[in-house]
């Protein structure tokens, strides 16, 4: 990737997880941990592989993105705020009565937002549809969906899976953010999933595997994704769950809970010591 | 009555099944990637080897539930209840329900109580959902005591059981050492006559204070609490209908189909006087703290005390 790019989207991926943890933190709830693990991904997909228009965000020709594992609320409203869909003021007043900002993405009240979710399984059939109907009407717009590992313990995510391959649907793209964890556990202790990309393929997937937080591969990633047709393509991303907060990586414990002043005060000050080294030089 | 110990119910369910597990050798508690939230993660601390992790598959939990309890185990199945009853509704109505397989079903977070979550978890459909299931038992706890009660009660009985716990600390109103628990039986928590407050779960205690509040000002409410929504107690409520006249009905769900549905159909059909049911008035919640949507949504003493007052 061209290191001007690379370091752009690594000062907004930064910005990004600071809006997550400003969110998480003012609504005293939410999820950071799998949040901060899409953070990258969102960053590149919105800012450099999406057709978007912030101005016009229900513009029809648009690329669409459904946050299947719709408890990642935090880190889409981050970047949508990056981009301008909304006043990053916003996510201040996540969660809170009266906000346009719920806890789980709602597409009639938040610009950016394309499908409301938040009961796992049900974002990827949502997306299948969309992609339908692209091919239906000849529409040339890519949709885009992302799902947590945990996530596709849901039986619904293989019929989408197998949908989607009998539809030949090459306008969808799925990533799996494989961060390892759920909620009561790892996921091959809790009830296995793995291994996903055999499973993807086996459902007539063509399957990429990619390295959540590296700029360049995820450029290397979705540029083999565009190449495919015939076929949907399924992104197994191996990503750190609570990524770029040190002490929310890896932890189980991080993945629905708010911090304290305390811990806030020490995930923001490591996130903006970060920022200022990638604007620095 | 302001400083009250509060528990919420999903706590006392997992409380309840820990102490069930040390009497119970044929126990198995299933979870789908819940257990922190549901609090069957209080059993799972103590017997590992009866805790089967699901993962996020809700409906398969439920084959799975029917599937052991055919052979003599006894199963609860546990999930918040937006996905117990929502998303698995079709396989606990044919494989739970249908050949009257006596799985319990514990669904923990109900109600708007659920908060910051917002619409998507916020199951206010739940009890109208079980209720059209033939054979259900629907039992929505108010407090700790009963909440513990209710689940020994399950344990033992033969037939398959909804659960209703809430995610929100609670008043705990019930003496444990006095209070005794019948599954289909109403409790009459204060005598009156000029109206009756008939709640259910988290509701009850506030229409305790409602009462009480009233009370001072010269009304005489009764308070009945309907633990058991399903078979549901129609003598103790025919009777509050012919001495009173009235009747509120409270109750942290939607007015379509849950505790006022259900009196109403009992009104009608044997002794027609006016019911007012408070209840999510069909609508989807959103966003914000417990306390506050309660509030919104007028499930507070406050809402009850004007809904009596302008009844009357
Ligand atoms: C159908 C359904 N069941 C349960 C939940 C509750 N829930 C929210 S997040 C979560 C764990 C998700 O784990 P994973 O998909 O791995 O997400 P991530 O690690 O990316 O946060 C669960 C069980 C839900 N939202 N929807
Ligand atoms: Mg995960």
């Amino acid at each position: 990737m061209d290191e001007i790019l690379k370091k752009q989207l690594s000062i907004t991926a930064c910005k990004v997880r600071m809006g997550i943890i400003e969110g998480v933190y003012n609504a005293k709830s939410g999820h950071p941990g799998g949040s901060l693990s899409i953070a990258d991904l969102l960053t590149y997909l919105y800012s450099v592989k999406m057709n978007v228009d912030p101005k016009n965000p229900k513009m029809p020709e648009r690329d669409r993105l459904v946050l299947s594992k719709g408890h990642c609320a935090p880190a889409l409203y981050s970047i949508l705020a990056e981009r301008g869909f909304f006043p990053k003021e916003e996510l201040k007043s996540l969660r809170h009565i009266g906000a346009m900002l719920q806890g789980h993405p709602d597409m009639k009240g938040t610009p950016g937002v394309d499908m409301s979710t938040g009961s796992l399984g049900q974002g990827i059939s949502a997306a299948c549809g969309i992609a339908l109907s692209a091919k239906l009407s000849n529409d040339a717009y890519k949709v885009y969906a992302v799902l947590g590992d945990g996530e596709t313990e849901e039986g619904q995510v293989w019929e989408a899976a197998m949908f989607a391959a009998h539809n030949k649907l090459d306008n969808l793209v799925a990533i799996v953010d494989f961060n390892g964890l759920q909620i009561d556990g790892a996921v091959t202790d809790v009830c296995s999933p793995v291994p996903l990309p055999e499973k993807f393929s086996a459902f007539g997937w063509h399957v990429i595997t990619m390295d959540a937080h590296d700029f360049d591969d995820i450029e290397r990633a979705f540029n083999e994704a565009e190449k495919i047709s015939g076929q949907p393509v399924a992104i197994i991303q191996k990503s750190t769950k609570g990524k770029g907060v040190s002490f929310m990586e890896n932890q189980v414990s991080w993945h629905g809970s708010a911090p304290n002043e305390e811990q806030y005060n020490q995930a923001m000050s490591e996130l903006k010591a970060k920022l200022s080294e990638l604007e620095g030089n | 009555m302001a400083d009250m110990v509060k528990i919420a119910t999903r706590e006392s369910y997992g409380n309840a099944l820990a102490e069930l597990g040390e009497k119970l050798d044929n126990l198995v508690v299933l979870d789908a990637d819940l257990a922190a939230a549901t609090k069957t993660g209080i059993f799972k601390k103590k017997f590992p080897e009866k805790f089967i992790d699901c993962g996020i598959a809700e409906g398969n939990m439920m084959g799975i539930a029917a599937g052991l309890a055919t052979t003599g185990k006894t199963v609860f199945a546990s999930s918040f209840a937006m996905f117990a009853a929502g998303r698995a509704f079709e396989q606990v109505r044919n494989s739970i329900g249908y050949p009257h397989i006596p799985v319990k079903i514990g669904a923990t977070h109900a109600g708007i109580s659920v908060g910051e979550d917002g619409a998507t978890h916020q199951c206010n459909e739940d009890i109208a959902l079980m209720r059209t299931i033939p054979g259900m038992t629907i039992i929505n706890p108010a407090d700790d005591v009963e909440a513990k009660a209710a689940v020994f009660a399950a344990a033992e009985f033969n037939g398959p059981v909804y659960m209703r716990f809430g995610r929100l600390a609670t008043p705990v109103f019930n003496n444990p050492d006095t209070y005794k628990f019948e599954i289909g039986k109403g409790v009459l928590l204060k005598d009156g006559t000029d109206i009756t407050i008939i709640a259910t779960g988290l509701m009850v205690y506030e229409s305790l204070l409602a009462a009480e509040e009233l009370a001072k000002q010269g009304i005489n409410a009764r308070v009945i609490n309907i633990h058991t929504i399903k078979p549901i107690d129609k003598d103790i409520i025919i009777k509050a209908a012919k001495e009173t006249k009235k009747i509120v009905t409270v109750e942290e769900h939607s007015i379509i189909g849950g505790l006022g549905s259900a009196v109403a159909e009992v009104v009608t059909e044997s002794c027609p006087v006016p019911v007012i049911r408070i209840g999510v008035n069909d609508k989807f919640g959103h966003s914000g703290p417990a306390k506050d949507l309660l509030k919104e949504f007028g499930l507070c003493s406050e809402n009850i005390i004007n809904t009596v007052k302008s009844a009357l």
